[in-house]
């Protein structure tokens, strides 16, 4: 399928197809790897202009995986993503090369977690934030300074121009992300994936991150793919979830529906496990068997098979099942739902 | 009930280049036997600091200045370290933040518990230290036959019990859990959760767990202390601090954590950043962040009292605040 074939009323603005990443494992040089983790496996979901979708699972679900195939830092195994942008038009991402890839990064970009690993601690805030214009080679110097000043003051760093020329090393965590915010923002990106911004902060930092992403996305009609591990930042953050186990969604829908009726085995575990802030609340305990596992050339049957407290027959013998509408747009991969 | 732990007006200073940090100031608090204290607050509040002035593990720059540490009568900050061999792990045991590095890479999990049995236990037979390994592990949901594994050939969740079960191994009164559960995914944490207070019930121990999550804590804990910027800033019943949050950074901290549970309620923002403790603020230290400071709380430190006014032999029971304009019946 290429760009052509969506209809036109199709108004996601990202929308991926069939999405996988698969990583060899040992191989060699001259020897052909012998099995695949297969971290992204048939991903398919679809974000709408100005919202944001929760991407939620544990570490080694294939989460950061599909948000940096999103953003190319990692090139699709197989499976579509396509942008529907005003400035690009319809492209399909997992296709776009050379100077086209260039173009693209105008429209996409990404902040990582950790604050203190994504900004170069020899550069001042000024040369990390104003890169991307340099890279795109938009406007000239003083231009561009007028946009960083503008933007370090719209994300918090204020007066800007006491922020500008330090470094890294002098900001605190909170701080550092808010450039890191800035810099994602300085060329107008229609959509951001964002890998668990505000893990790393503290509660009463952490809010305000989470407040400025949302008045930005407001204010620039900016679309996050937002990942994270926890269910209540997503809840804060997104329109709608999607969970994600093994490489596979098993369960996507609006927000407060899947908090208040999650419908597969591992959404409801996942929940019953998060602890609540007040001694008063019992939380009904559903607890699922083992421990997570790699996806190393899984067997073609259900993912959540072996820990699953409903499988049966049906689970075993048959593919991992397909993410179906289950009524009013809660989707589910269950063959028990 | 009998108070098992007195800790009265500890101060503790790291000394740098740049001067001394203030990262422990006047704390006190009292536990008694069976009791389980949750410490909370953000990073840099000296809660983990505490965990180790209680151990007598602080790096060569942490100094206790003040205060004394009471454990069945004696004074741990004037032990000398034939004494502190004799109350670590036997009284009082910790279970490290990073599981991934509590342990020697090269020793199985079984030598490395056995060193501790027999470093701290004294004459111990292999077989009896076996013995002890296989029950230690079965308490804690391990499968006894994994102890002669070497620690990378367990998972994140399977490593944190193992941490568990060396910190029980001389079956210590009192058990400091600094956020043991922190890097791990939220079932695990769940289970992890669920089996430390399952222990330190059965095992009738007293605990103080530390943590940044409010959540966590209130899983965990049946009295709360809230630390801010070196001191603590207010200690109740866990129920209590949940209802009537009297503390301003209580309150904040509480109204700024999103949860699952109930209605979609907004997240409150908290200005600023916690305080350089190199030179902290005089008075109340939380005061620049505090929307309802006045002239008094720039100026003098205040006290950590009842709220009632009741004068307790301990403050193993009551509400007690530091704060000049506690926050009176305000909703959440």
């Amino acid at each position: 399928m290429n760009a052509e074939a969506i209809t036109m009323t199709d108004t996601a603005l990202v929308r991926v197809e069939a999405l996988k990443k698969h990583f060899p494992v040992g191989g060699g040089l001259f020897r052909r790897a012998k099995s695949h983790i297969y971290a992204v496996d048939d991903v398919n979901f679809a974000i709408q202009k100005g919202k944001s979708l929760g991407l939620v699972g544990e570490s080694g679900c294939g989460k950061t995986t599909t948000g940096k195939m999103l953003a190319r830092l990692h090139d699709p195994t197989d499976g579509h993503i396509f942008l529907n942008d005003m400035e690009l038009g319809k492209v399909d991402l997992a296709e776009v090369k050379g100077t086209q890839l260039k173009t693209f990064r105008r429209r996409v970009q990404m902040i990582f977690q950790d604050p203190y690993e994504s900004l170069n601690p020899r550069r001042t805030i000024f040369d990390t934030v104003v890169e991307p214009l340099a890279v795109q080679g938009i406007g000239d110097l003083i231009e561009r300074e007028e946009r960083v000043a503008n933007l370090l003051d719209l994300v918090g760093l204020t007066p800007a121009d006491t922020f500008m020329f330090r470094f890294p090393h002098e900001l605190s965590g909170g701080q550092r992300q808010r450039v890191a915010i800035a810099r994602a923002l300085i060329i107008n990106p229609a959509f951001i994936v964002a890998d668990e911004p505000t893990s790393m902060l503290d509660v009463s930092i952490r809010i305000g991150v989470m407040q400025l992403m949302q008045e930005l996305a407001d204010r620039f009609a900016v679309s996050y793919l937002y990942i994270t591990h926890d269910l209540a930042v997503a809840r804060y953050m997104c329109q709608d979830i999607a969970v994600m186990y093994l490489g596979k969604l098993v369960e996507m829908t609006e927000t407060e529906e899947l908090l208040a009726h999650p419908l597969h085995p591992y959404t409801q575990a996942l929940i019953s496990a998060v602890p609540i802030p007040d001694p008063r609340v019992q939380r009904e305990a559903i607890d699922i068997k083992g421990g997570i596992a790699q996806p190393i050339d899984p067997p073609a049957r259900c993912r959540f098979y072996d820990r699953c407290p409903r499988a049966d027959n049906q689970c075993r013998d048959n593919d991992h099942p397909p993410l179906e509408d289950k009524g009013g747009g809660h989707m589910v991969a269950c063959y028990k739902v | 009930m009998s108070l098992i732990l007195s800790v009265q007006d500890l101060t503790m200073h790291y000394t740098t280049r740049k001067g001394d940090v203030s990262a422990v100031d006047n704390v006190s608090f009292d536990l008694e036997k069976g009791q389980s204290l949750g410490l909370v607050g953000e990073s840099g509040c000296g809660k983990t600091s505490i965990a180790f002035a209680l151990m007598r593990l602080l790096p060569e720059n942490g100094l206790i200045k003040d205060g004394y540490i009471m454990l069945d009568g004696k004074d741990v900050v004037a032990m000398d370290y034939s004494e502190l061999l004799k109350v670590r792990w036997r009284k009082m045991a910790m279970v490290f933040q990073a599981a991934m590095n509590a342990f020697n890479p090269v020793y199985t999990i079984a030598q490395q518990i056995t060193e501790a049995l027999e470093l701290h236990l004294g004459n111990i037979s292999p077989t009896q230290a076996r013995e002890r390994i296989t029950d230690l592990f079965k308490l804690v949901g391990l499968e006894p036959a994994l102890m002669d594994r070497y620690p990378h050939e367990f998972s994140g969740g399977m490593r944190q019990r193992a941490v568990i079960a060396m910190a029980l191994s001389c079956s210590p009164d009192i058990i400091i859990a600094d956020e043991p559960t922190t890097a791990l995914d939220v079932i695990v944490q769940d289970r992890i959760l669920k089996q430390i207070r399952a222990l330190q019930k059965e095992l009738n121990m007293a605990m103080i767990y530390i943590s940044h999550d409010i959540a966590v804590i209130a899983e965990v804990s049946d009295r709360i202390g809230v630390m801010y910027a070196g001191r603590m800033v207010e200690m109740a019943d866990s129920r209590d601090v949940f209802e009537h949050p009297s503390h301003p950074y209580t309150y904040a901290l509480m109204g700024a954590f999103p949860s699952i549970k109930g209605k979609r309620r907004d997240l409150k923002t908290l200005p600023g950043e916690p305080p350089d403790l190199l030179n902290p603020p005089p008075g109340c230290r939380f005061h620049p962040r505090c929307p309802y400071a006045t002239d008094v709380c720039r100026e003098k430190t205040p006290d950590f009292q009842p709220m009632d006014g009741v004068t307790r032999n301990d403050l193993s029971h009551g509400h007690y605040i530091a704060c000049w304009n506690p926050l009176k019946g305000v909703a959440l």
